[in-house]
């Protein structure tokens, strides 16, 4: 089929010299494969694939050695047979020099391959099984950019899709792999293009456009796609009609807008080499680990396409092709026009090397210094996407991104036509390429400022919030404290002055009482008390004497040990206040209480203490005692009442029943008690009280009682306490053993950890006994 | 009435002046009262160019309260972590001619840092993580510490309240990722090699001698 399509001009462009034809002397060799691979995890855009294998494993052709890290990304294969032999960071073919992540494979040179899944029809298979063939098999674009093929493949359901566009124009000098393609291939071709447009669902418009230098490869095509719907368009050649908007505008005539990709007006467009790579994918299940490269230039003895394993480094195929070193003026990675110079010949060629080009010097000198912009207007006129080059070199050179934003810097292509043609040789392209870098890294500083700015924000808040709560506690506590202490004043004017106290009332001074002890020790402490202070105040004044006579004492620390003396004196001051104060009120006390032994009020207090004093067991006795007496009355009255007709015999009844239940409720209580120790809690809440006072009281006299005791006798207590420690744990153990607790283990260790204690313990007694 | 205006025609304007003044006063006074804008746009237009490392070396703790020193007036020249282009911006922004840094509160420095704990000599004192103004330090008391280097700011504040001196502040490796293409040298530098003789006197050494 002929063109039946209009082609329509592109602005701009400019006509370099071709060179295509040293490379297309020869017909296409297969390289033979290089003893060491070097596998780039990272060979499209996206995220670098994740390796699945570890060094030492032996993999066969075609197995997947690295898996894709999300959906723009995509899986590597083994070219070949051979061992794994590195993973880790490799120079790899970027102009930055940087080092990546690479999966190294000595091979063995059995090219031994794994079985792969051939499909005689796709049509009988899913659209998402056809796209996970080609997924599985990683192809990303082979065109430059390296664009994961099956997201390409899979447009949004809001783009519909009227055209499909294969791009065999190849417009940048000496690169002839496409052409190559073509014309060796050209069935492939067609295959594949039918492929992609039935992934499409058939798009209205399928067309393969090829410049018109290239007349073999576009005669080869139109052979192949003679009875297909697919249309070879020829046009005229002119650089950079290949780019992926120059070449979408020259056969549909519409411009992708600025920021959007192809897909929103309607348009897919593939590299010929990508539709083989899915069509060999889908047809033979073969993953991508070949593809053809041009390896030109004067520095090189032979230049020819070849199809060339995946990762075999640069200077194996440079050796192949004869390099001389000396001759080369550099080594470039893709074109001429947009290539970059390779930092190493040790890197490896990736899915996305379309060319390497060892020029001579005389081929392609190195670049002429810069001259100052002459304002010609040439580059304006040379630039395909319809920019200012000028204006962008302007602000590029003074960082002002904004106005770079407002000129449309990111609609430019990088094409280098600019600097192409202009006549004071200002690298123009690296300036935007700069730029460019630069606004995306002030963006990304931008957003981390955004996020230290909302975590500083968010800490300060939170200081503030816990300050705030801090403060707010600290205020509950004072006032907390203050009304207590203003209770227990109350209380205690209340306990002086009444006199007489109302029953009720008398339990919560009961309790009072509990705390404080009889008059006798209350002197005998707070003299205690006195006497502590009296002697800590000695004692400060003890060393500063001592230190005179030495004249070595510094003031500060005289000043300090006054201080100290200061604190003591106040002390005892403190201490003899409280004294005699409490001397005073003891005879103040000691007139009234006298006579009032036989009054309710004492005598409540005389019982609750008595009360105090007495076990739960008992006290709970006690209890139902007085309980069964209270019955007994209330069963008498309630009789009476019932006898005489009263309107209260019903609540009298009621009060029996109560008294009834509150009986057998002490009575359960008790009837648990007994069989446990006497220390366990009562459940009630009144005797909780009751009983902490005692633990209280048990553990001050425990205190009291080693306070007084020698460090022998604490010593022999230790141990006795120590003995019936571990004696209660071994039986613990015995019995947790018997029963084959899960605690076995923990048990032992203790009783392990308790018998030396018990050495040392004893150790220390003989010692201080000797 | 309107024979009154004509005899009085001063007073008459004057009044006329005088309750248009009046309208035209209370709709803007109701608009100030209704349109007021929370907080002040200017120090909100500061902060978002301040570089966010809260580092304190302003002497203002942290980028907020200087944004808001500068709005009171304060000298603009005060951020060594944002260096000239923020100097530029806030100059820019301020319409006043930009200053260079004040050497006074520290250097620019090319290569960015990020805070650094040595694990296995971390204490787990959690003086790093009190010190830290973006909260970008992990770790409780007696554990081990460690940077989230992400979030780190790299403002050195952590280094000093360390006990056992375990925090380093590493420059940031460049990685693929945030490669980006150079900016040719200036075409003076490139002109210079034209002529023989130039090159062995480029022009700035010209200058020194």
């Amino acid at each position: 089929m002929t063109s039946l399509i209009k082609v329509w001009e592109i602005p701009g462009g400019v006509h370099p010299p071709e060179n295509k034809s040293q490379s297309l002397q020869e017909p296409l060799a297969k390289l033979p494969i290089a003893p060491q691979l070097i596998l780039p995890l990272n060979q499209h855009i996206g995220n670098p694939a994740k390796p699945v294998v570890a060094i030492g494993d032996h993999v066969r052709g075609g197995q997947r050695i690295a898996e894709a890290d999300g959906i723009f990304s995509a899986h590597v294969h083994a070219p070949t047979s051979g061992t794994i032999s590195a993973i880790d960071d490799h120079l790899i073919p970027h102009p930055s020099g940087l080092s990546a992540p690479c999966i190294t494979i000595d091979t063995d040179g059995k090219d031994d391959w794994v079985t792969l899944t051939a499909t005689d029809d796709y049509h009988k298979l899913e659209r998402t099984t056809l796209l996970a063939k080609i997924r599985d098999a990683g192809v990303a674009g082979l065109g430059g950019a390296g664009f994961p093929t099956s997201v390409k493949l899979n447009p949004r359901a809001n783009h519909i899709i009227d055209t499909l566009i294969l791009n065999g124009t190849e417009c940048e000098p000496y690169i002839t792999a496409d052409d190559m393609l073509m014309q060796t291939r050209a069935d492939e071709v067609v295959a594949g293009t039918q492929l992609l447009a039935y992934l499409l669902n058939n798009p209205g418009r399928v067309v393969i456009g090829v410049e018109d230098n290239k007349p073999r490869a576009v005669e080869a095509l139109q052979r192949a796609a003679a009875d297909t719907e697919i249309q070879v368009v020829s046009f005229p050649t002119k650089y950079p009609s290949g780019g992926e908007k120059q070449l979408i505008q020259i056969l549909t005539g519409r411009e992708v807008p600025s920021g959007q990709i192809p897909a929103s007006i309607g348009v897919v467009c593939q590299n010929v080499g990508t539709a083989v790579a899915s069509w060999r994918a889908v047809r033979y299940g073969e993953p991508l680990v070949s593809r053809v490269t041009t390896v030109v230039g004067e520095a090189l003895t032979r230049q020819r396409n070849i199809d060339v394993l995946l990762g075999t480094p640069i200077d194996f195929i440079l050796k192949e092709h004869g390099f001389d070193a000396k001759k080369a003026s550099r080594l470039v990675m893709g074109g001429p026009m947009m290539g970059f110079t390779l930092p190493d010949p040790q890197v490896p060629l990736i899915k996305t090397t379309n060319c390497i080009l060892a020029p001579s010097k005389k081929e392609l000198p190195p670049p002429l210094p810069a001259q100052a912009c002459i304002r010609c207007g040439l580059c304006a006129e040379a630039c395909p996407a319809s920019l200012l080059p000028q204006q962008l070199y302007w602000y590029a050179q003074a960082e002002d991104y904004e106005k770079l934003e407002a000129h449309s810097l990111f609609d430019c292509i990088e094409c280098g036509a600019c600097s192409f043609v202009c006549p004071s040789h200002i690298p123009l392209v690296q300036y935007y390429r700069a730029a460019k870098g630069s606004i995306r890294l002030h963006e990304k500083e931008r957003e981390k400022s955004d996020r230290s700015r909302r975590r500083f924000e968010f800490r300060q808040e939170r200081i503030a919030k816990v300050e705030a709560e801090k403060e707010a506690k600290r205020l509950a506590r004072k006032q907390a404290a203050e009304a207590a202490k203003k209770k227990l004043a109350n209380e205690k004017q209340a306990g002086v002055e009444a006199g007489p106290v109302p029953a009720p009332v008398s339990d919560a001074q009961t309790k009072a009482g509990a705390k404080q002890k009889t008059p006798a020790e209350q002197q005998a402490r707070l003299e205690r008390l006195l006497a502590s202070a009296q002697e800590s105040l000695k004692k400060a004044q003890q060393p500063l004497e001592a230190n005179e006579p030495g004249q070595s004492v510094t003031d500060e620390q005289r000043e300090k040990q006054q201080a100290r003396i200061k604190q003591a004196e106040l002390k005892v001051h403190d201490a003899e206040q409280k004294l005699s104060d409490f001397r005073a009120e003891q005879g103040k006390s000691a007139e009234t209480p006298a006579p009032a032994d036989s009054d309710p009020v004492a005598a409540a207090i005389a019982k609750a203490k008595a009360k105090m004093d007495m076990d739960p067991a008992e006290k709970l006795r006690a209890n139902l005692d007085s309980l069964q007496q209270r019955l007994a009355k209330a069963e008498e009255k309630a009789e009476a009442a019932r006898a005489a007709g009263d309107e209260k015999a019903d609540a009298l009844a009621q009060g029996v029943q109560k008294l009834q239940q509150k009986i057998k409720d002490t009575q359960t209580e008790l009837a648990e008690l007994s069989p446990s120790t006497v220390a366990e809690p009562s459940p009630s809440g009144r005797h909780e009280a009751d009983v902490a006072g005692l633990a209280i009281e048990k553990a001050k006299a425990k205190a009291a009682a080693m306070a007084t005791m020698s460090a022998d006798d604490k010593l022999r207590n230790q141990i006795d306490s120590v003995k019936a420690r571990l004696e209660k744990a071994r039986e613990r153990l015995a019995k947790a053993e018997a029963e084959a607790d899960d605690n076995v283990e923990a048990f032992r260790t203790g009783v392990e950890k308790l018998s030396s204690k018990l050495e040392t313990l004893e150790q220390q007694a003989n010692a201080s006994a000797d | 009435m309107l024979e009154l205006i004509v005899q009085n025609p001063l007073i008459a304007s004057l009044i006329a002046l005088g309750g248009l003044a009046l309208v035209f006063g209370g709709i803007l006074g109701f608009a100030a009262v209704r349109f007021r804008i929370e907080g002040d746009p200017v120090v909100e237009q500061i902060d978002e160019l301040l570089p966010q490392t809260q580092c304190g070396q302003c002497g203002y703790p942290g980028c907020r309260p200087y944004a808001q020193a500068i709005a009171n007036g304060d000298a603009i020249n005060k951020c060594p972590p944002g260096g000239q282009s923020t100097i530029n911006a806030l100059a820019d922004l301020l319409d006043v001619e930009a200053p260079t840094l004040d050497e006074e509160h520290g250097e620019e420095s090319a290569v960015k840092t990020v805070a650094y704990i040595r694990e296995d000599e971390c204490i787990g004192c959690t003086k790093c993580i009190q010190a830290c103004p973006v909260d970008a330090i992990l770790g409780a008391a007696k554990q081990m510490h460690t940077v989230i280097a992400e979030e780190c700011t790299g403002c050195d504040l952590c280094v000093e309240p360390c006990p056992v001196d375990c925090i380093d502040m590493i420059p940031v490796e460049s990685t693929l990722q945030e490669w980006k293409w150079q900016m040719p040298p200036p075409s003076e530098k490139q002109a210079v090699e034209l002529i023989a003789t130039d090159r062995d006197n480029p022009p700035g050494g010209e200058q020194a001698a």
